[in-house]
């Protein structure tokens, strides 16, 4: 067993990782579409694709 | 220190295991799961690469992914945008796999893979680069990748020297070598990452009428190799194809329905587009040489697997040596990315050459006999030397077809010689014989001829190794192998060293000293559609499917004539979806 650190990533350590890429690669152009789409993503999560579509409509 | 890399979520899902920079292990995922360029995380690949090692999942210090998807979802956000409404079908069948799975690439791996330590990435041509580079034999080196696309580079030119290398160019999506060759592959009716191969195998039979079309209207292209695209002909960046109706109407065809009958112009555009890339791909490198002086080339992607197009660098090229990864496709990169990680980011020495592809999961002759006697197969164990004779006396005097399983499995997309399907390359018989009743595949292609590498230059135009088989050169003209020659005279060599592979080589020679010809037909032991078989279990279901008339697995032998009718409640063939 090697002695690096240990831990997992969360589920919403992913926020934290878009805002370094956007930082560091200056794409702040990204924020709204990406907010729109993890707003999307959790919904889809949530609902396992099932029941998307209305939703969806409604949002845009 | 163990790194893992890990290639996987697009097309040719790949392990590749380092410990202390050197190779242990590397395996594709569809070589498991018998499903053809699986995508998926390469979960049974890396369990082989661990159980190689010895190790578990605790004593891997880091996990590298072999592209960065938030530089690539980048990329396909700003496309989508600009392309939109032509986009919106498109978007909307891409966008549930990348908020599922593709975004989370770091959580999946460590939730899947029972991983707890820091996943790291690499842009894709790096990935390309660095198992094009450091694996090498060379200390400095051009490198040239050229592929469909990564992240958005889509041909990057780079220069290692020591253990680091920097990539200095790059020409970025949509302008791609690899997706114009997809494109084609497309339009003439034959599956997009996959058969492109198909494409180059048929081009010597077409003439290139439409080179200068191409590079009118579709390609601009300069001095220096780099190029446009006029999109207004291709479909790839807003839709679900790779070209439109402006380019069918351009060419005066619709695109040819897969499996329709090949026509001369399918022959003649497959011919035009096959010199439009040995052209880009010569002047790059002319290019790249000139501007770092190099004698020495490094290729990767997947366009390096256009071997046609590597035969004229070799031969028309300035570089004094190339080197060209063989697994130089996607998978590739997962090895690439293990390699990056270690010598680029963590600084190490190089340490390790990688001077053969045998790098996947073997069989002990204990495990091949369990197998059989539990199959209730009748065979035959010989000790070594009975068997390579006996597979020689077979393949000369009653001119069988042997599939050959040997040692450790191949990585890249070429059968080397431990996953093989063998013939004599002098019966021109054979050349139809493999390809209509053990292959199932179209009657165009043609075969690969290996060669013992101290003789290779008696029959081949090729005055160096082509160990991984990705250089084509003529075959010399009083030469008669008509099975592994193409319709342009030309061949796609293996060389065989003894240390490369010692069972291949003495087969081999033992043929040659029985026919004086030291060459066979060694084509991949498969059938169309299917991956490479990896067990016995699978070689021996191959053999028993198709019209193989021997299989030699390890030291036991067995001939189709003693073996027991196959009962299988499926049609296999229903199994593998054409490739």
């Amino acid at each position: 067993m090697t002695n690096r650190p240990r831990r997992k990533q969360g589920t919403l350590a992913i926020f934290g990782d878009f805002w370094q890429f956007m930082r560091v690669r200056k794409k702040w152009w990204l924020a709204p579409i990406l907010i729109t789409m993890l707003l999307l993503s959790a919904l889809i999560v949530v609902t396992q694709g099932s029941a998307v579509a209305p939703f969806i409509y409604a949002l845009f | 220190m163990n790194i893992l890399g890990l290639s996987c979520f697009y097309h040719d899902s790949a392990a590749a295991l380092l410990r202390d920079g050197d190779l242990v292990a590397a395996a594709h995922e569809e070589r498991f799961t018998r499903k053809r360029h699986d995508p998926d995380l390469p979960k049974q690949a890396v369990r082989y690469c661990l159980d190689a090692a010895g190790i578990g999942m605790d004593d891997v210090d880091y996990v590298v992914f072999y592209d960065k998807p938030f530089v690539k979802f980048e990329r396909i956000l700003l496309t989508y945008l600009a392309t939109f409404p032509r986009s919106l079908a498109s978007f909307t069948k891409a966008m549930p796999v990348w908020l599922r799975e593709k975004l989370w690439v770091p959580q999946v791996i460590q939730r899947e893979l029972d991983f707890d330590g820091e996943v790291l990435f690499s842009e894709h041509h790096q990935s390309h680069a660095a198992s094009a580079f450091l694996p090498s034999p060379f200390d400095e080196a051009a490198i040239l990748t050229l592929d469909g696309v990564g992240e958005w580079a889509t041909a990057t030119h780079g220069v290692g020297r020591g253990n680091r290398f920097e990539l200095l160019r790059e020409i970025r999506f949509p302008h791609s070598l690899g997706l114009l060759y997809s494109a084609f592959t497309y339009y003439l009716g034959f599956k997009v990452n996959s058969a492109e191969y198909k494409v180059m195998g048929a081009a010597p039979y077409g003439k290139p009428r439409y080179y200068d079309l191409i590079l009118k209207e579709l390609v601009d292209l300069r001095d220096d190799g780099s190029f446009k695209l006029d999109m207004k002909y291709f479909a790839y960046d807003y839709g679900l194809t790779m070209t439109n109706s402006r380019f069918s109407k351009l060419f005066g065809h619709p695109v040819r329905a897969p499996e329709s009958k090949m026509e001369e112009f399918h022959w003649d555009m497959a011919a035009s587009v096959q010199k439009v890339t040995e052209e880009v791909v010569l002047r790059m490198v002319r290019d790249l040489h000139a501007k770092t002086g190099m004698k020495n080339l490094c290729m990767a992607g997947g366009v390096a697997l256009n071997c046609v197009a590597n035969g004229r660098v070799i031969r028309e090229g300035p570089f004094e040596n190339l080197w060209v990864q063989p697994a130089a496709g996607d998978a590739g990169g997962a090895l690439g990315a293990a390699l990056f990680a270690h010598h680029n980011v963590l600084g190490n020495p190089r340490s390790f050459r990688m001077d053969h592809a045998y790098w996947g999961p073997e069989y002990s002759d204990d495990e091949i006999e369990r197998f059989l006697a539990h199959r209730g197969a009748p065979y035959r164990r010989l000790s070594r030397d009975e068997m390579i004779e006996w597979t020689a006396r077979q393949l000369d005097e009653s001119q069988a077809v042997v599939g050959w399983f040997q040692g450790r499995m191949e990585w890249g997309p070429r059968s080397l010689g431990s996953r093989s399907i063998l013939a004599d390359a002098r019966n021109e018989e054979n050349w139809k014989r493999v390809n209509l009743k053990i292959k199932f595949r179209e009657s165009f292609r043609p075969f690969a001829p290996a060669v013992l590498e101290e003789k290779c230059a008696e029959w081949f135009d090729l005055d160096r190794e082509s160990p991984y088989m990705l250089l084509v050169c003529q075959v010399r003209p009083d030469r008669r192998i008509p099975a592994v020659t193409h319709v342009d005279g030309s061949a796609r060599v293996q060389t065989v060293r003894r240390d490369q592979h010692a069972e291949f080589y003495d087969l081999l020679q033992a043929f040659d000293r029985r026919t004086g010809c030291p060459v066979l037909i060694n084509t991949s032991f498969n059938v169309r559609g299917e991956p490479i078989v990896r067990t016995p279990e699978d070689a021996y279901l191959c053999f028993m499917r198709t019209n193989m008339d021997v299989l030699v697995l390890g030291n036991c032998v067995l001939e189709k004539k003693d073996q027991p009718e196959l009962r299988e409640d499926f049609d296999w063939r229903e199994k593998y979806a054409l490739d």
